[in-house]
């Protein structure tokens, strides 16, 4: 699934690295335990979180993850966003909830969760 | 390369916010080298881990990797409360962190875990009220 349908699908509003909203996905993570995160590797994921620290973004940098969904409207701080900036991460904002977002990308075929041990 | 590459970092355990500074570095020092993104991966993700766990635990410490031939190295060092008993603290779940930590999304009992799911050796030395030195060897693909 592209970023930008990711967008499109949950409404999001789109806070940095617009220029890779082309990028696919191939799998979700909902979770605000950053290190159940790092538990499972996913190739080229999308995180969708409520958690917002600066852990967040270097969790899905060390996980190589394209794209980080911030839930509940919640609003990443300014060096947050100039760190995912700095590794290519698409940053977006949507009013929805944990459950409704991640529950909207999976009836839209983003089930894949290929677990790499 | 005969002679290994040497990295090191000193952890600053103050800062939670700032707490991965050294893994995100690496993980770039790394790529610069060539290594393979898998490789890349599990050394970051094992050594991030472990760079918390420093700040969470043990007030930060000092961090060096060396990367030879075949394997990069992560040595962590602090001088911390040391951990009582080690086979607990590296069973899934098990966490002394304070609840404060876990509204930031970590102290969970996942982080030593990770460090040896990531690892593929990892060694532990700690006395109690001395401090934890850990080794990761990760080899290359």
């Amino acid at each position: 699934m592209k970023i930008s349908t990711i967008k499109e699908l949950i409404g999001a509003e789109v806070l940095c690295s617009e220029d890779s909203l082309g990028r696919h996905v191939y799998s979700a993570c909902g979770c605000d335990l950053m290190s159940d995160v790092l538990a499972y590797v996913k190739d080229q994921a999308v995180l969708l979180t409520g958690l917002v620290n600066p852990q967040v973004i270097r969790t899905a940098i060390m996980m190589d993850m394209v794209c980080v969904v911030f839930v509940r409207s919640k609003e990443p701080t300014e060096e947050m966003i100039a760190l995912a900036k700095e590794s290519g991460i698409v940053l977006l904002k949507t009013d929805k909830r944990l459950y409704e977002a991640c529950g909207i990308l999976y009836s839209n075929g983003l089930t894949s969760n290929k677990v790499k041990q | 390369m005969s002679e290994p590459l040497i990295f090191n970092f000193d952890v600053d355990g103050n800062d939670f916010t700032s707490a991965g500074q050294a893994s995100v570095q690496i993980k770039k020092n790394l790529r610069q080298l060539g290594l393979s993104p898998e490789t890349i991966r599990r050394v970051s993700i094992a050594m991030y881990e472990g760079e918390i766990n420093m700040v969470i635990h043990a007030g930060g410490g000092k961090a060096q990797v060396q990367v030879d031939e075949e394997k990069v190295t992560i040595i962590l060092e602090d001088n911390g409360p040391g951990i009582k008993n080690i086979e607990q603290a590296m069973q899934e779940g098990y966490s002394t962190a304070p609840d404060a930590i876990r509204s930031l999304g970590f102290g969970a009992g996942m982080g030593l875990p990770n460090m040896k799911r990531y690892s593929d050796e990892m060694n532990i030395e700690s006395e109690v009220g001395v401090g934890t030195k850990i080794v990761m060897k990760v080899f290359l693909q």
